[in-house]
């Protein structure tokens, strides 16, 4: 089967000038990344600030070009012009900033837009713009302004205008990360439900453990390398190494840990809260 | 205060005005606009008010919403009409020092001042019941001849709708900015005007940058979303017109031509 996102030893720069336009030095923002993401799943990529998952991220969407190696969306490779609008369709992207990603004045505009810009029929749009508002339960904001929704509305309004574009694909540049837990946890319930429904291929970029527990895959992210890779159970198992690359791990997987560490026999890794429950009430 | 500008925000509600084409609104807006330019007299003013209250009426738009926008301009309003009383010269009926009132002047006064107030409250009927979106698509259309002689007619109107998208979220940037830079000692309200003006630099500076910022965002998520220029897109609300569009048009015909006949043919 066809891979939905393949990296292939992925390395982008960033050259640094002065501010004459002298070149002061090279920065690796994303270094040697070789990534697989399988049709359907559910990713979360972990890493905290300038550990490079964002433009990992603006890869994946033919945003950045890789300074080596390649990046193959669905099996086109992004660097091809010929197949740069079928990525952008395919592999949609969510930005974090809900503000600065709605073009529309009016909700049902803005979601209209994107396939508009694909040249799709009058009549069609129409029938995208009310599932896709539907798909993320917006539909009764559909003719307000984007101006008086919140932050998890707007981010909401933003996902459907994707979806509209009908992708394989949506790679969420952490959409949550100026949201309150209200808002944050509309919009992970709208990815998972898009996941789960629709079959949609998710890439959630976070640095918000809670968010990556039911993930199929995490990679965790440090200084533009893949430090991690696993389930999440795999993942959260390491809490000393997460704690070395400064990621914290979720409450009730800090607290089982530290738990263990004072002698109480828990297995290794928790993650919800029912689990920690379950074991404790084992160890009486 | 910031707040307090209407121009260029949509009113939501239902009304055979905000149904209309925004292509028939557009030239009817202008037709007005042009109008009370060439009107002589206070009938003509008469006729255009009227016309004015027939339309708010119709559109469903509270009368209060639309008079808001007009603090906004009071001080511009308060200049023009001052300079056109003590200025105009002509047959004195009160004087003063080195000042006159002139029976010229107070029909000057009078006509700039209500001049001034339709030309703002048509305009801003306007944009209370077209979306930016609908009013950038009318204009979009209107100026589609320009094309061949290559004006890049859908950027421009891209560019407008962009601009009046921003218009809310960026007045709210400065209030807060104004606020944070309150909060630290910044006086923007006391000093001379060139003290004033020299205040604003720490307001205006992180606006720019921040709006640079978010164009920079921006053209980013319109990229990502397949945007590439006008060429082969589609519209979702193409504009189509309706029987009431020609309606429409029939309505500012005649209501020009009557402004004309008795704002500057009639009576002189």
């Amino acid at each position: 089967m066809k891979k939905m996102i393949r990296t292939d030893k992925l390395v982008f720069e960033y050259i640094r000038r002065d501010e004459e336009g002298n070149v002061e030095g090279i920065t690796r923002a994303v270094d040697n990344v070789n990534l697989n993401v399988e049709p359907g799943q559910f990713i979360a990529i972990l890493g905290h600030n300038g550990s490079g998952k964002s433009t990992l991220a603006k890869h994946f969407n033919a945003l950045l070009y890789p300074t080596e190696g390649e990046v193959y969306v669905d099996g086109m490779l992004t660097e091809d012009d010929e197949h740069l609008w079928d990525v952008r369709q395919e592999a949609g992207m969510i930005f974090q900033n809900p503000d600065n990603q709605i073009i529309g004045q009016v909700v049902e505009e803005d979601v209209g837009f994107g396939p508009e810009n694909m040249g799709v029929p009058t009549e069609e749009i129409w029938e995208r713009v009310d599932e896709s508002l539907k798909a993320v339960r917006m539909d009764q904001f559909r003719k307000s302004s984007p101006n008086h929704l919140s932050g998890g509305q707007k981010q909401r309004v933003s996902i459907a205008g994707v979806i509209a574009m009908h992708p394989k694909c949506i790679i969420m540049d952490e959409p949550t990360a100026m949201l309150d837990p209200n808002g944050r946890r509309e919009v992970i319930r709208a990815a998972r439900a898009l996941n789960q429904v629709e079959n949609i291929t998710i890439i959630l970029i976070t640095h918000y453990m809670e968010e990556v527990v039911d993930a199929d895959k995490v990679f965790v992210m440090d200084k533009g390398k893949v430090v991690m890779e696993g389930t999440p159970r795999e993942i959260f198992a390491q809490v000393d190494k997460l704690k070395e690359l400064k990621l914290g791990v979720p409450q009730v997987t800090l607290l089982a840990h530290e738990l263990r560490k004072s002698g109480l026999p828990i297995p290794e890794p928790i993650l919800t809260r029912k689990e920690l429950v379950e074991a404790l009430k084992a160890c009486r | 205060m910031l707040r307090d500008i209407t121009l260029g925000q949509y009113y939501r509600t239902e009304s055979v005005i905000h149904r209309l084409d925004p292509r028939v609104k557009i030239v009817g807006t202008f037709s007005f606009i042009i109008s009370l330019f060439l009107v002589k007299n206070f009938i003509g003013y008469a006729i255009a008010g009227l016309f004015l209250v027939i339309c708010i009426k119709l559109s469903n738009v509270p009368p209060k919403f639309i008079f808001r926008g007009m603090k906004a301009i009071f001080f511009l309003l308060l200049i023009t009409m001052v300079f056109n009383l003590f200025l105009t010269p002509g047959e004195a009926i009160f004087s003063f020092w080195k000042f006159q009132i002139t029976k010229e002047g107070i029909k000057l006064a009078a006509m700039m001042g209500i001049r001034l107030v339709f030309l703002i409250t048509g305009s801003s009927l306007m944009t209370l019941t077209t979306t930016p979106n609908n009013l950038t698509d009318g204009l979009e259309n209107l100026l589609n001849p320009l094309k061949k002689i290559r004006v890049p007619v859908h950027e421009i109107s891209m560019m407008m709708s962009i601009a009046l998208r921003f218009i809310p979220i960026l007045m709210e940037e400065t209030d807060k900015i104004m606020k944070a830079q309150m909060a630290r000692g910044a006086d923007f309200e006391s000093g001379s005007l060139i003290q004033r003006a020299k205040s604003l630099i720490p307001l205006l500076v992180p606006l720019f940058i921040s709006a640079f910022r978010r164009a920079n965002d921006l053209a980013m998520a319109m990229e990502a979303r397949c945007y590439r220029g006008g060429e082969g897109r589609t519209k979702m609300k193409p504009l189509i017109y309706k029987k009431r569009d020609a309606i429409g048009y029939l309505v500012i015909v005649l209501f020009v031509a009557l402004v004309i006949v008795f704002g500057r043919i009639l009576f002189r």
